[in-house]
């Protein structure tokens, strides 16, 4: 009896303890699942780009491939240089970076050190709207107005072209580059902050002498995030860009991206099988194997970071 | 003759003092009425209970709380010899801040080199000369005992040196902009022994080059460092005296209890 008492005041139960048991594995498998799944999905996908690039490249070499300086798989006389897609997708990617780098920093330095509390209940979520507007908005956005004011002062410029696409882009990817360094500058602690003010130093030097260093990993982090974006973003590209592919190293030119030619052969129709519907995967291939080697300098960056 | 030798402080320089302070978090009082004198080129220990107002006094002597909001004080802080009152709102902090340097509790290095650390107040006073920022480094970093063991890694992290050395480069930090007055807010609360009883003959010989006013919940340490000492409780100051004196022959009864363990 006095054992038995002296049993639940410690709370040894074997049996309630063994019931935990029980439900602790069970929930960690639910979890393992639920992780796993995320897992196959990206496995399944590099698989299936994979396998439906396999047989492109058949025909075309891997060299032809990556080193013609023409891409018209749906012609007649067809040429496969990826070059000229790669062209147009980097070219928008970094007048796009142009404007959401320097921009967003500068918001999320504001929003995390200077702005006023309530102030930033309101600016916040506002910014948050620029990353719910459709991606068609934004494209046509680009073609009927930013154009247009652009050829005032460019009267060369054709009707589409790179630039205003990437500097569209470059807003819309705005918030995400914001709201990630400024989480970044927010988690920088409170003690180096008070250390630079002690020191006699000003808002102003504290966040961009201080704080914006201590949250470089947070910073390297927002620029591969927002690359990816900006390298994977296709319907602004699409409808502003145009879908000339043509190797073009200037903003101030019509050009095709690879997510635009893969709108554009989805679009048409372009039967199973042909040359024409492998070219899709190849291009998403491609895109991926950009955005895998984007993701791996910030990992790299990321582990530097951290062991530092 | 022989009386003023025993009492040094009445032919002593005052650097700072501190006159009827009052400060306030909303409307809860945590310091009351508190009145001393910091002597120049002497220690000066903060002790008490924890929540006494100890910190938030110390605080207040560069104006770290003006980076907050809720708070006000009352009463003056004059720094000598330029007679100016630290606490005066038409006073720029970050003036203040450029004569009363500041170490805290847990080391709070930058994510910068050691030499970075060290030159950062000299860079944000306009020092641009390389030779001199890298002489004023070396001479902090001396001053602060911490030479010998960095001289050969400037340029690496600070972030990756030992508690101890991470909390002696913030008082090398701190010293190479010259302060009138260095604050020391628990510096070796966050350390172990050993490191603590290198702060803590740091502190003893920095006293010829600077006058510091020490908050430690250590009366050890207290005892050991200081020339002064200040016991608060309660947001009080209830007695200050020089050090051997309140420690040996406290005047007041909470002192003693304080002191000799019974509370606190």
């Amino acid at each position: 009896m006095a054992n038995g008492n002296s049993s639940i005041i410690s709370g040894y139960d074997e049996k309630r303890l063994a019931h935990v048991k029980r439900r602790e594995s069970w929930v960690a498998f639910i979890l393992f699942l639920a992780s796993l799944s995320t897992l196959l999905t990206v496995f399944s996908i590099i698989v299936i780009l994979v396998t439906e690039s396999l047989p492109f490249f058949k025909t075309v070499s891997i060299i032809d491939f990556l080193t013609q300086k023409e891409w018209t798989p749906l012609f007649d006389q067809a040429q496969y240089g990826i070059l000229p897609l790669i062209s147009g997708t980097l070219t928008t990617t970094w007048v796009a970076m142009l404007i959401a780098l320097p921009s967003g920093i500068i918001i999320a330095a504001y929003l995390s050190e200077f702005i006023r509390p309530s102030l930033r209940e309101i600016i916040k979520p506002l910014l948050e709207i620029f990353a719910a507007i459709p991606t068609v908005v934004y494209g046509y956005f680009a073609l009927l107005f930013v154009t247009p004011v652009l050829q005032k002062f460019f009267p060369e410029l054709p009707g589409f072209n790179m630039f205003s696409a990437g500097i569209v882009m470059g807003f819309m990817i705005i918030p995400y580059v914001s709201s990630l360094v400024e989480d970044a500058m927010r988690s920088v602690s409170k003690e180096v902050r008070e250390a630079s003010f002690a020191l006699g130093a000003s808002k102003l030097e504290t966040t961009f002498k201080v704080v914006l260093p201590a949250a470089s990993s947070g910073i390297i982090a927002a620029l591969i995030l927002s690359i990816s974006r900006a390298l994977g973003e296709t319907m602004i590209v699409a409808i502003a860009a145009g879908m000339q592919p043509q190797i073009a190293f200037s903003p101030f030119q019509a050009a095709q991206t690879l997510t635009a030619f893969i709108v554009q052969v989805s679009l048409g129709d372009a039967p199973h099988g042909s040359i024409g519907y492998q070219s899709i995967y190849v291009a998403g291939l491609t895109l991926f194997c950009m955005t895998l080697i984007l993701n791996l300098i910030g990992f790299y960056f990321r582990k530097q970071a951290q062991s530092k | 003759m022989g009386l003023l030798v025993n009492e040094p402080n009445a032919v002593k320089a005052i650097k700072a003092d501190v006159k009827n302070f009052n400060f306030y978090y909303g409307q809860k009082q945590a310091v009351k009425d508190v009145n001393f004198s910091v002597y120049q080129n002497k220690v000066t220990a903060l002790i008490g209970p924890s929540g006494c107002g100890k910190s938030t006094l110390l605080r207040s002597l560069n104006r770290i709380h003006d980076l907050y909001k809720g708070f006000k004080t009352e009463g003056e802080v004059i720094l000598h010899p330029e007679q100016i009152n630290i606490l005066d709102k038409s006073i720029d902090p970050t003036f203040v801040r450029m004569r009363v340097g500041m170490v805290f509790q847990k080391p709070n290095p930058f994510p910068k080199s050691i030499y970075e650390n060290v030159v950062y107040g000299l860079k944000i006073r306009g020092l641009k000369k390389r030779a001199l920022l890298e002489q004023k480094c070396e001479e902090s970093l001396k001053a602060a005992g911490l030479w010998d063991e960095v001289k050969d890694r400037l340029d690496q992290l600070a972030t990756g040196l030992s508690g101890g050395q991470q909390q002696r480069l913030c008082i090398a930090r701190a010293l190479a902009v010259e302060p009138d007055l260095l604050l020391l807010d628990e510096p070796t609360s966050a350390l172990d022994p050993i490191s603590t009883s290198v702060i803590e003959d740091l502190v003893i010989e920095l006293k010829n080059k600077v006058t510091i006013l020490i908050v430690t919940h250590n009366l050890q340490q207290a005892a050991r460092c200081s020339d002064f000492t200040a016991f608060m409780y309660l947001g009080e100051l209830i007695e200050f005296g020089e050090t051997n004196k309140l420690f040996t022959k406290p005047q007041n009864v909470k002192t003693e209890n304080y002191i000799t363990g019974r509370f606190g």
